[in-house]
């Protein structure tokens, strides 16, 4: 199994350490992991990316120009990645700020309210963690007993009491994330 | 057990160096690899092994901090990316000329000048054919993975030990950022003046005792005929290193038709560029260098006899190609794909070029 991921939105939004539990998360059930950011002046309040890519074989390139799935935060990014999905791959996205939605037919498109949801469990970090609850309801590629030791790894101990409410955060993700259109 | 790691290039580098018994780190910061003296800093070695990890004034003072740390035998590094590597290049001719091993790191970014601070392959030239007045060679070693970030301070220091000469990891921005699992090595203790006189001679300036005359490290040689002799006793190390330390990786060259030079994260795009074009039934190889000084020429040599052509990947506007160029004899076509500025070529640009350039070779 190998999926290639793209996490792609503003700095600030979480983009950057929600590819890195995931890729903490690939680790821990003995996955190879790559973990590629866009790095820079960039980061600085502009667009943001990152490409994960967690498999059971050896990882080739790191930099790629298409994916199984992109994670969409911003409409930046929508207008970048939307046409390097793989056919019958997954785009993800959080409509709030999105003007042009995604056109593509052959591929899946689903929608998480991220910024609500994360201001309804008042804490607005929690945000890149609904995301990722609800690309994991979509692909489970990692188990959730992973992406708990992934929180412990890659938060630094003193954060850890927030790890309960990140759980909560995924939770809400899986329970929220509507698929909107599907190639089959 | 052993200790598997979520890290970027620059800390796998810099935590290895640590384990490796690395006496001291002289840095300066600049992007892409100002990673490596943070993570030393936040570390704190000084307090783990006694490590020196010195924030130098500059780039020169800092290459001129590891002279004088060599000078002593003890094992010095440092860091910096394309354009302070440049700043440093006055210092590492002095160390070949004064024969001192240290290990350098330069993890590129697009040039000339500042350029750009993205990744970047254009100091290929620069650390392999000098760089730095006089006849001199490094032994450049070309990581493509994290993990090698991380095993190439420990293999570098024994190249740089075993031949006394500076050793340099030519990496870039792209490894240098990424994350990667890394599995680390084992803690190995810092050497003493005793052990490092048992191990690689007594050279280094370590206190003289009343047994032995004075150790002088020098550069400079105002007789003429001396420092042709120094000169032809440092090019036989060279001829041994170039007979001794070739390392390369092949990568389905053995059926390969058509194949692929590129190292560091050219190689990594390569792979998946042989992975893409054997899905549609077109025979690719890779082969990867990973010694670019000394460079895998008979291997590319032999490739040559039974490939149809070689494409030099390269981020930069091509450098290794000359190298490619000078293995192969004539025997195949080699092209050169390659993008500048800090931008890194997609698997499936190069997949173009590899078709267009097949294509070339069939009519």
């Amino acid at each position: 199994m190998t999926e290639e991921i793209i996490i792609a939105g503003f700095g600030g939004q979480g983009v950057l350490s929600l590819g890195k539990i995931l890729a903490y998360s690939g680790i821990m059930q003995d996955q190879e992991v790559s973990w590629m950011p866009s790095y820079g002046p960039e980061m600085r309040g502009g667009t943001a990316n990152v490409t994960v890519i967690l498999s059971d074989d050896r990882i080739n390139s790191p930099v790629l120009n298409e994916f199984d799935t992109a994670i969409i935060l911003n409409q930046q990014s929508m207008d970048k990645f939307e046409s390097m999905v793989k056919p019958g791959g997954l785009l993800l996205y959080d409509p709030n700020g999105i003007s042009h939605h995604p056109k593509r037919k052959d591929i899946k498109i689903a929608t998480i309210e991220g910024a609500k949801e994360a201001s309804e469990l008042n804490n607005k970090k929690t945000f890149n963690m609904v995301i990722m609850g609800a690309f994991l309801k979509i692909h489970p590629i990692v188990l959730m007993e992973n992406v708990h030791k992934g929180l412990e790894k890659s938060l630094p101990p003193r954060h850890h009491h927030m790890i309960p409410l990140n759980e909560k955060a995924i939770k809400v993700g899986m329970e929220e994330v509507k698929v909107i259109h599907d190639y089959k | 057990m052993e200790e598997v790691k979520l890290m970027k290039g620059n800390e796998a580098m810099a935590e290895a160096a640590i384990r490796s018994g690395v006496d001291a780190y002289f840095g300066y910061p600049i992007t892409p690899q100002s990673e490596v003296i943070e993570y030393l800093m936040h570390e704190e070695p000084f307090k783990r092994t006694g490590m020196v990890v010195l924030q130098a004034e500059s780039e020169l003072a800092a290459i001129n901090m590891v002279y004088g740390a060599a000078a002593c035998g003890k094992k010095a590094m440092t860091s910096s990316s394309s354009p302070g590597i440049s700043l440093k290049l006055e210092g590492i001719s002095y160390m070949a000329g004064a024969e001192l091993p240290c290990l350098i790191a330069n993890v590129m970014r697009g040039g000339p000048g500042l350029g750009t601070i993205q990744p970047g392959q254009s100091d290929y030239f620069q650390a392999v054919k000098g760089g730095g007045h006089g006849d001199y060679n490094l032994i450049v070693l070309a990581p493509s993975t994290v993990q090698e970030m991380a095993d190439f301070v420990n293999l570098g220091f024994d190249l740089a030990f075993k031949y006394r000469n500076p050793v340099m990891i030519l990496s870039d921005g792209a490894i240098g950022q990424m994350m990667e699992k890394v599995t680390l090595p084992k803690q190995k203790e810092r050497l003493s003046n005793e052990e490092i006189i048992k191990r690689y001679g007594s050279w280094a300036t370590t206190g003289k005792p009343e047994s032995r005359e004075r150790n002088i490290i020098t550069s400079l040689n105002l007789k003429s005929e001396l420092q042709e002799i120094h000169n032809q006793h440092l090019q036989n190390k060279f001829k041994t290193a170039e007979k001794n330390e070739v390392r390369y990786e092949q990568i389905q060259c053995e059926d390969a038709d058509y194949i692929l030079v590129a190292y560091g994260t050219s190689a990594r795009i390569s792979q998946k560029v042989v992975q893409l074009g054997r899905e549609k039934g077109l025979k690719l190889g890779l082969l990867r260098p990973i010694t670019l000084w000394p460079f895998p020429k008979k291997i590319i040599s032999e490739l040559a006899d039974h490939t149809k052509g070689f494409l030099s990947v390269e981020m930069s506007a091509g450098q290794m190609i000359e190298d490619v160029l000078l293995a192969v004899e004539g025997k195949a076509p080699v092209a050169h794909f390659g993008r500048m500025g800090g931008m890194i070529p997609s698997p499936s640009e190069v997949l173009d070029a590899v078709e267009k350039e097949i294509n070339k070779i069939l009519k």
